[in-house]
């Protein structure tokens, strides 16, 4: 039976790898990632996770290690944050290109200057494009079974691509809270085998290949284009795997997106991440004060949910899109995706920018927030210029 | 319905990331949800460190940090030179002090004192953790009574899951005493 027990987001990071069975972990300490790979180490350590600890000098060697792993069919794992994630950056690139199914946690922190250790979404979301399904969680209990599921979809044959679980620094990272952990036994039954994976290729020193190698233009589009097909296929099969998740753990994920109160409402704030919840318990409050207002959480942000945010967000009076990141001279880069995946709806869809480094988004700020909404769809106003939230010195 | 917020004021390394978590166990034993947050900064030892945590008998969705807390607990009555431990406290909200003395030469009006001698328990009993008393598990035991939310038994039960052997056994008892010699409210 499944037991609960008081985890820090990153302790359920630890314990999902552990029932995951993951055979090689590579990683290199940063805060506020450390406490993942340290309890790791822990499970290695007095034997309850039978794995190769592969101890490097830096992240990017730390990716390295997890590609070599992945290319003979191991189940690989790593985690990192901020800096770290921008150092591992070029073979971060090199795993989602190569078609390399691993699974890495990276906690979200701001990237400095000025230093911060605190949440902010620039790091992951500078790795939008690097051919890695990206995932943000809005709690521990989410961590931990977006972990899980996450090996079923990277080594599922449709898929092959290695898949990011973001999670907020401190926010998740170092809050612990109740969370379900599943039975060893159910997780044994819904993930492949560890290190039974063929595809898309296993190097075999009986069976040489060479990966990667010098491609010259007239085939090197298609490469391109199969990864575009696996993530298309990654749609259908991240509901399929998060469908089967919730037979076992009766917790469903069965969409690519989290739909509150979004039904009858005619204003609909997009979020992702762990002020979610807060965002929840905006719309209850503004509910019972009369205001038809919902929450479209998305769970992937790679592959993007064209189709459930065309369908959720068609005939609303008007859309927000709250950003805890920024892209400099442009906005925030969910408020882009949004509005490029509504293009042809008629629908005004107003920015807000808030979180950054840190700083807390509250209940009241997305009181706030909605208000505005309310308050230009009643007016019929255009959408402004990116909103930030709780701007000093700014009205 | 329950939906408590707590905030504990205290020294690095008194433990107050422990007592939030601790607090947490001992309300999930008897069916509630919790959330324990940690001070999201560096922590140094001596420094004012804070630590917050949610009760609650539905999952709590917030994320946000605390700021107007049901509870305050206070480790080093010492802090309160420069520190507003009863900051954004609700009227009427629980304010917990460890001290030897009712007399307090800060007024706190409109909120329900409760004073608990932690320092003096951990000192009777030999309870010192590297050289200082440690106060955090009778600030717990003393949360239990101030609060009614959850029983002593829960904390027993979380201390002695947390801590085996003689360590275990002394934290126990400074949460046996802090709960009975609880005074004021």
């Amino acid at each position: 039976m499944a037991k609960t027990e008081i985890l820090t987001g990153n302790y359920a990071v630890a314990y999902a790898a552990k029932l995951s069975r993951v055979q090689v972990i590579s990683a290199y300490p940063i805060t506020p990632q450390t406490s993942i790979v340290e309890k790791l180490d822990e499970f290695v350590e007095s034997g309850e996770l039978n794995a190769k600890y592969v101890r490097v000098e830096s992240e990017h060697s730390a990716m390295a290690a997890c590609i070599g792993a992945a290319a003979t069919g191991a189940r690989a794992f790593t985690a990192t944050s901020s800096h770290g994630l921008m150092y591992m950056s070029e073979l971060v690139w090199w795993a989602g290109l190569g078609k390399f199914p691993l699974v890495m946690a990276v906690v979200c922190r701001a990237l400095a200057p000025p230093w911060s250790i605190w949440s902010e979404h620039n790091d992951v979301l500078a790795h939008r494009d690097s051919g890695w399904i990206i995932f943000f969680a809005e709690d521990n209990q989410e961590v931990l079974d977006l972990i899980i599921q996450s090996y079923r979809i990277c080594e599922d044959e449709r898929v092959l691509q290695p898949v990011m679980v973001a999670l907020d620094a401190f926010i998740l990272s170092h809050t612990s809270m109740p969370v379900s952990i599943p039975e060893q036994s159910d997780i044994d039954e819904y993930l492949p085998t560890p290190g039974s994976r063929r595809k898309p290729f296993i190097l075999d020193p009986d069976d040489p290949l060479t990966h990667g190698n010098l491609t010259y233009p007239e085939y090197f589009m298609e490469i391109r284009y199969e990864i575009e097909k696996s993530m298309n296929s990654a749609r259908r099969v991240i509901i399929e795997a998060g469908r089967r998740y919730g037979e076992i753990t009766g917790r469903y994920y069965d969409s690519l997106v989290e739909d509150y109160r979004c039904g009858d409402a005619d204003i609909v704030l997009v979020n992702v991440g762990s002020s979610c919840g807060d965002a929840k318990e905006a719309v209850d409050l503004l509910r019972d004060e009369g205001y038809k207002v919902g929450l479209l959480k998305l769970r992937t942000v790679r592959p993007f949910p064209f189709e459930d945010l065309r369908r959720i967000c068609s005939g609303k009076r008007y859309i927000g899109v709250f950003d805890r990141n920024y892209s400099f001279g442009y906005g925030g880069i969910l408020h882009c995706e949004v509005s490029s995946a509504l293009s042809g709806i008629k629908v005004p869809i107003q920015g807000f920018i808030g979180g950054l480094g840190g700083r807390d988004i509250t209940l009241d700020d997305y009181v706030w927030v909605f208000k505005i909404l309310v308050d230009m769809a009643d007016r019929g106003v255009e959408p402004k210029p990116p909103i930030w939230v709780g701007l000093r010195g700014v009205v | 319905m329950i939906f408590l917020e707590f905030r504990f004021h205290g020294r690095g390394g008194q433990g107050v990331v422990t007592a939030s978590q601790l607090l947490v166990a001992s309300a999930f034993k008897v069916g509630l949800w919790g959330q324990s947050i940690p001070m999201f900064g560096a922590e140094r030892r001596g420094a004012p460190v804070e630590a917050y945590a949610r009760i609650s008998d539905t999952p709590i969705r917030r994320h946000s940090q605390v700021y107007r807390p049901d509870v305050v607990a206070v480790f080093d009555p010492k802090i309160m030179e420069v520190v507003d431990v009863s900051r954004g406290l609700k009227p009427d909200g629980i304010l917990l002090l460890n001290s030897p003395t009712d007399k307090f030469e800060y007024k706190f009006e409109g909120f329900r004192v409760y004073f608990v001698d932690a320092t003096g328990i951990a000192i009777k009993l030999g309870l010192y953790f590297a050289g200082f008393p440690v106060v955090n598990t009778a600030i717990v035991g003393a949360l239990a009574k101030a609060t009614g939310i959850f029983p002593l038994e829960a904390v027993l039960e979380v201390i002695s899951s947390t801590w085996s052997g003689r360590i275990g056994e002394l934290n126990a008892e400074a949460a046996k005493l802090a709960y009975t010699s609880l005074r004021g409210g």
